[in-house]
Order: structure tokens, then C-alpha cells, then sequence
């Protein structure tokens, strides 16, 4: 099997997988990176979202080898510690029901206000759109992604 | 009236201390063991190890203290609400408790499920009682050492005081505290001194999740694990009777392929190869038993309303007469469709079954009766089997079945290796286990302007509603009143799906008296009301529900909504709901934007008793009726010769966040003993919703999902500045 030298959360590595392989499952299976959680595989649900090169992407839909040189963000790597103004957020709220999805949430909100750090209520909404809770802790989510950008600014 | 918790606990049986060989204390706390009298914690624990034992109060020498939770985490609260009941009386500061997951421990539980929101309401007494014992004991010991009567002492935050201003901490005296005689009587807290209990505290798994770390099942890896991948039969009603896997075995990662049951695993070394290698599998089907589709069960379910097949559940009264002697009869027949479960994790477990043990790590519900299918199954005693329960990305009653256990363990037997089970999404929506379709007929007798009689019908897919149900609300308020059920028996799989019945019944029936108050030309919340004044004073035992704590959240929810109040363009629909001994009441606010209908709020009064964490009960309600909204407005699922309609999120719609309404929660408060909150906040949503379409279109939607079944061309299109 091909060979790929990935860029992760500031950490080079090397993986000996079939290039079709979604980086998902290179992160949850080799990497041991289990933060990015899998949904539906489709791109539906964003629960697998991570950032390549800092934008939100779908782990499901983003092949192996369609990665390059780009550096790929975790929710391991967003902080370490949970210190990001997001995970922040997250912890004030006390956003999460299961909390299946709330990485994939979090991924999103974190591209999304580091693109617009002063959006409008109807701007997070449909900046959170395509991320699905199951849970349905969408109020909180909604007030956590707002209190995030009142940290941010 | 209402059904209470009946459980009394021994205190001898119920809680036993040791000592730990590295320091500490171990308090020992049998649940529910009065349904249980069989089971009672070991005698010589100080030669046991300590991982026999997992249903404990830890406390260390330094004072730090863990707190096991026993049920089953699905995303419902219960890992910090349990705990913190615990805490609240024993005494301690909620900052200096660590929270650990209990494993299925049968000699020490008895009711380690996620069902039914029980967990609280069954825990309650036993969990304060574990509290308070350790308390007790730890003053003794206290007092003990200075030599004054332990009546002499208090305790706060883990500190123990004396008369003299003295203080020791827990932990300076836990070693003697463990060799004393277990108190018979210890006080409880008087609610008003609570300072855990009614707080808001954050979920204890809050840091893992924010950072990524391993919690799921999912997440779970074992070195030397392979991973399954498992082809089912694509319609119900089908048979494997041969397939072909030599281009499965030419993929690389490939470990092996193995047939079971009605199925085939491939078997790989990562989850995306075993994925692949199922998809190159050729398997050859045939039709065992009839495939079903969704126009058959639409006619033989109406065809089951129009016969006289039914089995009563209850009757009051004469109903014939009612509706002979009646001046009007309103009749309205509901509809729903299948729905599947839909958890954000996808089922899987990890089994490795070797000759002399089973262990079984997981998502689960239901441990205990899990365990036991797995050890029929293989034929081996259930002394071999462990089940570990690792926090759930959703259940929703899915993780009720363990057919997902059954096939890792029956894998991992076949291929002798530790195999950890994955479906993907496709799986999850597709094999099976759903909330059956329902068809509900309600008619109303009205004589002189009163409901003189009442008379619902029920079809269901293989299961009809069952227990209490026929007994909750209007039961009692109407005297001549009669349930009847009838059902097809089909080869789809159903089960219970949150909140099992009322789910569905909550909208017929508050739908239902919504359209009544029209015909009786009466306030919708004052018909409501009204019923309930003859429920009052009843001597029926077999009600369920209190009218006087419906009466509160009727009139919570009438106010904190604003109901008659309304600005201009905004529609209220009201419901009410008495269900897993929780009352509810919501109003939905419906705008009309670009001709649709749009739910803007959903204003829930809750009587749940005492509320033990107001940050997570809150999380509980908002989504329970937002849950409830979702898949009133928008979710479908059908048959077509027993394939089903959708198999994921792209032909299967779940609410998002533009959909999303806000949620205002309001709690009745009172010094009750807690009921659940995992479900009772969806049952009545539908409803609300369903009432004020209604109120803002004049469209009665009888059928769900109301988008799919509303005439949207009729609807103004109006939009609101």
C-alpha cells in the first residue's frame, strides 16, 4: 500500500494505507486520534469535521491522498488543554447531551468565527447548519458559539 | 394515585464498608435491593480484590472522594445527576468528587438500565441512603476519637466539626470509619439544606469531550482487535442462501470472512478496509417470508381500526350508550410512520470470547439482560461473562437490544479474536428495530355540550401500547372511556424508541381535544382544566397521573407563554402530558415564513419533583422537545417490499439548527421525590406544534411528518417583520 506523510496537529506523520481511505479512519484507526467521530460517512452530518489548513472539512469525504501538504487540525488539536475560546465556551454552557457530535461542532464553530469573529445570531445558525445533534442541544450550541465569539473579540 | 416508588431498603443487606489495602474506605450500596433479596454484598470483603467490586463510595486518605455511577450513560445525565445525590448527603464538595462508571455488577445492582427515565426516580432513596450511611459512620468515627456523642458533630464539605470547634477531615479518619457497625437509622437532609442537589453542575465527561479523549464505544481498542463489517439481509423477509467472497479476500487488510446466523462478517485490520471488503461481498438472497411494504401495513392497519379485532384495555363506563345517546361524535384518525433510532453513534461493541471468559465492552443499555442473551447464545454460564459500559453517543432506546452484542460475541467465537463490531450508517438505519407505525382512531361523544364519551383505537406494527398507558390522561376525566388495541404481526423489527408510545399517542390525543375545544366552543387550556377537575378526589388507583400537578404546568405553561397574549403573526398551539411520572406542558409560537410553517418557541412547564441539576435537566427538556418537533415536522421512513426508504442523512431528515426553536423551561417547584426527564419533554411537542399550524393555517394535520402531509400551496404566504 502507498505511503503519506501527514501533517497533524503540528506533528508529522507516516501512514501505509489504501489511498482511498477517508482521513477519518486514518486519524480514529492509525493515528489513534479518536476525537473526530463518525456519523454517517456521507458529509451529512459533520460529526468527522476537521480543519485542513484551518477550514472546516469533512473527515469522511477527504481521501488519503487528496491531503498533500495541507496541515489537518483535530479536536485534539485545537488545544490540548480545552483553553480555546470554543472548548471554553463549550465547558460554560455545558453544551453537550451525549456529546457524540460536539467535536464535530466545535470544529465548525472554531473555522467559522476565525472567519467571522463578530457574527449575528442568524449567521451562527446558519453557520452551524450542517452539523446535526441528535441529542438536539442546538440552544446551546447556538449561545455557546456566541459566547465563544464574545471571547474572541 | 399516582404510582410511587415502592422500594424499601435493608440496611443491614444494603450496605456493607472495608477498608482498602492502599487506604480508604469502601461503602458498598446495593440499589433497589428489595427487588433483589437475594442479592447481598460479600461477606469477607477485605479478601477481595478490589475490582470485584465497583458499586462503591471511594474515599481516600487525603478526603478525595469517587462516586461510582451505576446506569448506563446514553447522553440523559445520569453519570452526574446520580453521583451528585450521593455526594449532596454524604457530605462533600462537589469540586473534590471523582465520577467513574460502575461495570454490570448483578450482586450489587439491580437495575442497571437506561429505560423508561428511571434511573433517578428509582435511585433516589437508595442513593441518599448510601450518602448519609457514609456520613454517619464518618462521624462516629470522629467522635469516637474525641470522646463526644456523635450528636455533637456536623459535618460540611468533607470537614467533620465538634462542639469544641475541633475538625477532622474524611479522610484523617476513614480508616477507622470503615471498622465500624453500620448505622440502622441515619437522617436524610431536609430539601432545604441541599447545596448539590438543585445546583448546576456541569457534566462530569465535560473535559474529555471538549478535548477528543477516548470515551465511546467507538473509541474503544484493544491490542490485537480486528474489526466487523456485517452484510445483513437487504429487505426483511430475506434469506442468505449463498454468497461469494473471493473478491472480499483479494482486498489487502482482509483478516477473514465468516458466516453466522443470517448474516456474513468480514473481518479486517481498521474499520475502513473491513467496510470496503463488505461491499465486495456477493450474496445471494431469497425471499424466506413475505417483504412488506409500507401501502400493505397503510391498508391492513386501517383495515384493523375498521374490524373488530381489539383487545380492551380499558373501559369505563358505557361507551355504546355514549355514543348512541350522543349529539355529536367527533372522529379523527392519526397516522405515523416508522422511525428509526437514529443514535449520532452507530451501533457497535467489542467481544472477545476465549474458553474460559467473555468480555463485552460497549454501548449498552441494558447490561445485565445483554450479558445473559450473549451466555445463551454461546451456551456458557454467566459467571464467564464481563460487560464494561462506556459513555453512549445516544440510545433513544435503541441500545435497549443487544442484537449488536450478540453478533460481536458470536464472531468473536467463530473467529476466536477480540472483534469489535461497526456499523455504518447505512447499517444503524437499516437493520432493523424501529418505532413501529401506529394508527390511532379517537371519537368523542358530545351530549348538552359535554364529552359524555370517549373511544380510542389503536393499530400497531407487532406491538400494541402497553402497561400503564391506557391509564394516563383523559382516563378518569370522561366517564364512559374505553382503549382498544389491535395489531398486525409483521417480519420488520420495532422496539421502543424514546418514549415508546406516548411518542405518538401525546399528539393524537392532544391534537385531538385542541380540535374537541372548537366543537365545545371552549378555551383550549380551560377544556383542559376542566376535565381535570373530575379526575380530582378519585378513588380509581389505576390513574396514573396527578390533576393537580397536570393543573400546575397547564397553567405554568399558560402563563410563561404569554397563551391568548400573542403578537401579530405569531400562532400558539397548546398540549399538555403526563408521562414516565413527569407532567409536561408546552406551547409551540408557529410563524408563517415563505409559505411554510415555522416553530419559532417552545415554551415547557415541568413537574419532575425535585429537580437534582437544573443545568443538565434543562438540557434534558430542550431536547426532548426538540426531538419531539423534529420528527413531527420532518421524519419519514417507509417500506418498499421490505427494503426501507432511507438509509441515511442525505433521504432522511432530522431537525437542524434552522429548524431549531428556542426552548424556555420552566420547573414547578416543590419538595417531591424526582421523576425522570430523559423523555417525558417529548411526547406533548408534537401536539403543540400540530394545534398551532392549526391556529395559523386552519390546516388540521392528522399524519406525520406534518411538512410531508400539509397542503403547503393553501398556506399564505406571509412573512413576519
Amino acid at each position: 500500500m502507498p505511503t503519506y506523510n501527514l501533517k497533524v496537529n503540528g506533528e508529522s506523520h507516516t501512514v501505509d494505507v489504501a489511498e482511498d481511505t477517508p482521513i477519518l479512519w486514518v486519524l480514529r484507526d492509525h493515528l489513534n486520534l479518536v476525537g473526530t467521530k463518525f456519523g454517517c460517512g456521507i458529509g451529512q452530518c459533520g460529526a468527522c469535521t476537521i480543519h485542513l489548513d484551518g477550514d472546516a472539512t469533512r473527515g469522511c469525504l477527504l481521501q488519503v491522498s487528496q491531503v498533500g501538504d495541507q496541515s489537518i487540525t483535530t479536536i485534539e488539536g485545537l488545544s490540548e488543554d480545552g483553553s480555546h475560546p470554543v472548548q471554553q465556551a463549550w465547558k460554560e454552557i455545558d453544551v453537550p447531551q451525549c456529546g457524540y457530535c460536539q467535536a464535530g461542532q466545535m470544529m465548525t464553530a472554531s473555522s467559522f468565527l476565525s472567519k467571522n469573529p463578530s457574527p449575528t445570531n442568524e449567521e451562527i445558525r446558519q453557520a452551524m447548519h450542517g452539523n446535526i445533534c441528535r441529542c438536539a442541544s442546538y440552544n446551546r450550541i447556538e449561545k455557546a458559539v456566541a459566547t465563544a465569539a464574545d471571547k474572541l473579540s | 394515585m399516582e404510582n410511587t416508588s415502592s422500594l424499601s431498603f435493608s440496611r443491614r443487606s444494603f450496605l456493607k464498608t472495608s477498608t482498602l489495602a492502599g487506604g480508604g474506605m469502601l461503602i458498598g450500596f446495593n440499589l433497589f435491593n428489595s427487588c433483589s433479596p437475594e442479592a447481598k454484598v460479600p461477606v469477607d470483603l477485605a479478601d477481595l480484590n478490589y475490582n470485584d467490586f465497583n458499586a462503591f463510595i471511594k474515599i481516600a486518605d487525603n478526603g478525595a472522594v469517587t462516586i461510582f455511577s451505576p446506569n448506563p450513560e446514553i447522553g440523559q445525565g445520569v453519570k452526574t445527576a446520580m453521583p451528585m445525590i450521593i455526594a449532596e448527603e454524604l457530605d462533600v464538595a462537589w469540586e473534590n468528587v471523582l465520577v467513574a462508571q460502575g461495570v454490570l455488577d448483578t450482586k450489587n445492582y439491580t437495575r442497571q438500565v437506561a429505560g423508561g427515565s428511571q434511573s433517578i426516580r428509582q435511585g433516589w432513596d437508595a442513593l441518599r441512603q448510601t450518602g448519609a450511611t457514609a456520613r454517619q459512620m464518618l462521624v462516629n468515627a470522629a467522635a469516637a476519637k474525641w470522646g463526644v456523642d456523635p450528636s455533637e458533630c456536623t459535618t460540611e464539605e468533607g470537614v467533620i466539626k465538634n462542639a469544641n470547634g475541633e475538625t477532622l477531615g474524611y479522610g484523617e479518619v476513614v480508616k477507622e470509619a470503615a471498622l465500624l457497625e453500620v448505622p440502622e437509622n441515619v437522617t436524610l437532609k431536609e430539601p432545604g439544606d441541599f447545596k448539590i442537589i438543585g445546583g448546576d453542575i456541569t457534566n462530569v465527561d465535560i473535559d474529555k469531550i471538549v478535548t477528543g479523549k477516548p470515551l465511546y464505544g467507538m473509541d474503544f481498542k484493544r491490542e490485537g482487535m480486528v474489526y466487523a463489517s456485517v452484510l445483513r439481509p437487504p429487505a426483511f423477509g430475506n434469506k442468505l442462501v449463498d454468497f461469494d467472497d473471493s473478491a472480499v479476500k483479494a482486498i489487502p487488510g482482509i483478516i477473514d470472512v465468516v458466516r453466522f446466523d443470517n448474516k456474513i462478517a468480514v473481518l479486517a485490520g481498521s474499520t475502513w478496509e473491513a467496510m470496503r471488503g463488505k461491499k465486495a461481498l456477493k450474496a445471494k438472497w431469497e425471499e424466506e417470508t413475505k417483504a412488506e411494504s409500507t401501502e400493505d401495513h397503510d391498508r391492513i392497519l386501517t383495515g384493523l381500526l375498521d374490524g373488530n379485532k381489539f383487545e380492551t384495555m380499558r373501559a369505563d363506563g358505557n361507551v355504546k350508550k355514549a355514543f348512541r345517546e350522543a349529539d355529536q361524535v367527533l372522529e379523527r384518525t392519526y397516522e405515523s410512520p416508522f422511525l428509526p433510532h437514529n443514535c449520532m453513534e452507530p451501533m457497535n461493541f467489542f467481544a472477545h470470547v476465549t474458553t474460559n471468559k467473555i468480555e463485552l465492552i460497549g454501548p449498552i443499555q441494558t447490561p445485565a439482560g445483554t450479558a445473559n442473551r450473549v451466555a445463551r447464545k454461546l451456551g456458557r454460564n454467566i459467571e464467564e461473562v464481563t460487560l464494561e459500559m462506556t459513555r453512549m453517543g445516544g440510545g433513544f432506546g435503541r441500545r435497549l437490544y443487544g442484537d449488536f452484542v450478540l453478533e460481536a460475541a458470536e464472531i468473536s467465537h467463530l473467529a476466536k479474536k477480540p472483534v469489535k463490531v461497526v456499523y455504518s450508517r447505512e447499517d444503524d438505519m437499516s437493520a432493523g428495530i424501529y418505532r413501529p407505525a401506529i394508527k390511532y382512531r379517537i371519537s368523542a361523544a358530545i351530549k348538552d355540550g359535554e364529552i359524555t364519551g370517549y373511544h380510542l383505537k389503536e393499530a400497531a406494527i407487532n406491538s400494541n401500547m402497553y402497561g400503564l398507558i391506557p391509564n394516563f390522561f383523559p382516563a378518569g376525566a370522561i366517564s364512559n372511556y374505553q382503549v382498544d388495541v389491535a395489531k398486525y404481526d409483521s417480519n420488520i423489527t420495532i422496539g421502543a424508541w424514546r418514549a415508546p408510545y406516548t411518542n405518538f399517542l401525546a399528539f393524537s390525543e392532544q391534537s385531538f381535544f385542541d380540535e374537541l375545544a372548537d366543537v365545545l366552543k371552549k378555551d383550549r387550556v380551560q377544556l383542559r382544566l376542566d376535565l381535570l377537575q373530575n379526575v380530582k378526589g378519585t378513588t380509581d388507583d389505576r390513574i396514573q397521573y396527578s390533576p393537580e400537578r397536570m393543573e400546575g404546568v397547564i397553567k405554568l405553561a399558560a402563563e410563561k407563554s404569554g397563551w391568548g397574549k400573542q403578537s401579530d403573526g405569531v400562532y400558539q398551539g397548546f398540549s399538555a402530558y403526563y408521562c414516565h411520572n413527569t407532567h409536561v406542558s408546552e406551547v409551540a409560537d408557529v410563524v408563517i415564513e415563505r409559505g411554510r410553517p415555522v416553530v419559532k418557541k417552545i415554551t415547557c412547564a415541568v413537574d419532575c419533583g425535585i429537580v437534582i441539576n437544573k443545568l443538565g435537566a434543562i438540557n434534558q427538556i430542550q431536547g426532548g422537545a426538540i426531538d419531539g418537533v423534529g420528527h413531527a415536522m420532518f421524519s419519514n421512513f417507509s417500506f418498499k417490499d421490505g427494503v426501507p426508504s432511507a438509509n441515511n442523512f442525505q433521504n432522511y431528515r432530522l431537525i437542524r439548527m434552522m429548524e431549531t426553536p428556542k426552548v424556555e423551561v420552566h420547573f414547578i417547584e416543590n419538595e417531591l421525590s424526582p421523576t425522570g426527564l430523559g423523555e417525558p419533554a417529548l411526547p406533548p411537542a408534537g401536539a403543540a406544534v400540530a394545534n398551532a399550524i392549526f391556529a395559523a393555517t386552519g390546516q388540521r394535520v392528522v399524519k406525520q411528518p406534518f411538512i410531508e402531509n400539509m397542503d403547503l400551496k393553501t398556506v399564505k404566504k406571509e412573512v413576519i417583520g
